[in-house]
C-alpha cells in the first residue's frame, strides 16, 4: 500500500489520478502509524514552502518523515521540503537532503519555469528505461542546487537538481503525474524500487 | 532547454467537442476525452478545453467532463469558459484542471485575476485576450470578438501580468479562422514586453505559420483547433517539422 501524505495543502487529484492510471492502491493520510507502516510514501505539495512546512509541523510530520526507511518520493514542493532550507520566506525544511533551495533568477528567461524541459545525467533506478534528455513537465520558481545527491540535472539558465536521491529518499522537481508516458514510467519505477 | 509547446484547443458545448469558423457555424467533431487522449499520444504538450455552453445544464455537464479529463489525460490541461468568480475557478481546480483561463470576466472585473492568483497561485491563471485592430489600435473585445471594449491590447496584457496572470493567451480576432497566419510583430512585442509566457492562438493554416509565431513572434506556445481536429496537420508531423527548423520541441 502507498500512502500519499495528506497535510492539508489541497489538491492531490492529479497524483491520485496518475496512481489510478497505474492501477496502484493508495490511501491519503497524515496518521503517523499509517505512514510508518506503508510500503511506499508520496509527499506531494502545492503552494509555498513555509506554509507547507507549517502544516507538516502542526501534524508532527517532519520527524516521522525523516525516520522513514521505505521508499519515499517528494514531488515538486515535496522535493523542496525534503531539502535543508528554502530561500522562499527563509524556511527551515526537513533536511533529508543537504541541498539548499534557491529562487530561480534570470534576466532573459521567464519565471516561473513552466513547461516541458529535458533532464540529463540520469543516474538512478528511478530513471530505468528513461532516455537522457527526455522531457518532463515543470511548474516552479524555486529549485534545489546540485550536489552529490543529484540524480537528474535540469538546465534553465542554471543547472539545478531535477531529481535527488539519498538512501530511501527520492525527490523530483518536475510533475511525473503530468509528464505523459515518461512520467508514468518514473512513477512506475518508484513503485518497483 | 524549455520546449515550445503545441496546444490543441477543444471547444465544448453540452459535453461535446465543437469547432466553428470564427466561432459561428459549429460542427460536432468528437468526444472530448477520446480526442484529448489521441492528441496526448500524438505529442500534444498541453490541452485547452473551452466551455461554450450557454445553459446551466451545459455548464454542469462541463464540470463533470473536467473530472473525466483529469482521470484520463496524462498531460496538463487548461479549462475556460464562463469562469466569473474565484469559486468557479476553485471548483475546476478540485475537478483536476491544471489552469483556468479567464477572458470577458477579467475585462469586466480585473480583480478576479488577483483573487484567483492569490488563492491558487499565478501558474493557475491564464488570461485570454481577444483583440482586433480598430482604427489602427489593437482593441480588446469580449463575447467572441463581437463587443469592442475601451481597453487596448498591450496595456491590458501588462495589467493582467501585474495583477497575477501566469500566462497570456492572445487571439487576434482579425486572424482567427482565416488560416492566413498570426500577426507575428504583435506577438513579438507582447512577448518582449512581458515576463510571463505568451500563447499564440488563432490564424494557423500550416506548419510554417506555427514555426513563424514561435520564432519571429517569440511566442512560447502555439494553440490551434481546426487544423488539428480535421487532421490537416498531425501533431507529430508538426513537431518533427519544427525540430528540423531547430525549434526546441518535445518529441
Amino acid at each position: 500500500m502507498i500512502t500519499i501524505i495528506d497535510y492539508g495543502t489541497g489538491n492531490l487529484e492529479s497524483v491520485k489520478n496518475a496512481l489510478n492510471r497505474l492501477n496502484a492502491e493508495y490511501i491519503l493520510s497524515s496518521d503517523h502509524e499509517t505512514i510508518r507502516n506503508s510500503e511506499r510514501v508520496l509527499l506531494p505539495g502545492v503552494g509555498e514552502a513555509y506554509m507547507a512546512m507549517d502544516k507538516l509541523r502542526e501534524r508532527g510530520l517532519p520527524e516521522v518523515i525523516k525516520s522513514l526507511t521505505q521508499p519515499v518520493l517528494g514531488i515538486c514542493i515535496g522535493l523542496q521540503l525534503l531539502c535543508s532550507h528554502s530561500e522562499e520566506s527563509d524556511t527551515e525544511c526537513i533536511g533529508v537532503f543537504e541541498n539548499k533551495v534557491k529562487k530561480l533568477r534570470s534576466d532573459t528567461l521567464k519565471i516561473p519555469h513552466m513547461g516541458w524541459n529535458d533532464i540529463y545525467d540520469l543516474r538512478s533506478p528511478l530513471f530505468k528505461g528513461v532516455e537522457e534528455y527526455s522531457y518532463v513537465y515543470y511548474v516552479h520558481s524555486y529549485a534545489a542546487e546540485k550536489n552529490e545527491n543529484t540524480i537528474a540535472v535540469t538546465d534553465y539558465g542554471i543547472e539545478y537538481s531535477g531529481a535527488l536521491n539519498r538512501d530511501n529518499f527520492y525527490g523530483v522537481q518536475f510533475h511525473p503525474e503530468k509528464s505523459s508516458t515518461i512520467g508514468e514510467k518514473i512513477l512506475k519505477n518508484f513503485l518497483e524500487l | 532547454m524549455l520546449a515550445k509547446r503545441i496546444i490543441p484547443c477543444l471547444d465544448i458545448k453540452d459535453g461535446q467537442t465543437v469547432k466553428g469558423i470564427n466561432f459561428l457555424e459549429l460542427q460536432n467533431v468528437g468526444d472530448p476525452v477520446e480526442m484529448g487522449k489521441r492528441y496526448a499520444e500524438e505529442g500534444a504538450d498541453e490541452l485547452v478545453y473551452l466551455d461554450i455552453s450557454a445553459t446551466l445544464e451545459g455548464r454542469k455537464t462541463f464540470a463533470e467532463l473536467v473530472k473525466r479529463i483529469a482521470e484520463n489525460i496524462n498531460i496538463p490541461f487548461t479549462v475556460g469558459g464562463g469562469i466569473t468568480t474565484v469559486e468557479d475557478a476553485g471548483r475546476l481546480l478540485l475537478a483536476g484542471a491544471d489552469k483556468v483561463t479567464v477572458n470577458s470576466a477579467a475585462v469586466r472585473n480585473p480583480q478576479l485575476i488577483i483573487d484567483i492568483a492569490s488563492r491558487y497561485g499565478r501558474q493557475f491563471v491564464v488570461v485570454a485576450i481577444d483583440a482586433k485592430m480598430i482604427d489602427g489600435r489593437w482593441t480588446v473585445t469580449t463575447h467572441g470578438g463581437k463587443r469592442p471594449t475601451e481597453r487596448e491590447l498591450f496595456t491590458w496584457a501588462q495589467e493582467a501580468q501585474d495583477r497575477g496572470a501566469g500566462e497570456i493567451l492572445f487571439t487576434s480576432m482579425d486572424h482567427d479562422g482565416t488560416k492566413n497566419g498570426y500577426p507575428c510583430d504583435t506577438f513579438a512585442k507582447l512577448s518582449g514586453m512581458l515576463s510571463i509566457p505568451i500563447v499564440a492562438s488563432g490564424g494557423a493554416g500550416n506548419i510554417e505559420h506555427i514555426a513563424e509565431v514561435l520564432t519571429d513572434g517569440k511566442a512560447d506556445a502555439a494553440l490551434a483547433a481546426s487544423i488539428f481536429h480535421y487532421g490537416e496537420i498531425r501533431i507529430n508531423d508538426l513537431k518533427q517539422a519544427l525540430a528540423e527548423q531547430n525549434i526546441s520541441v518535445r518529441l
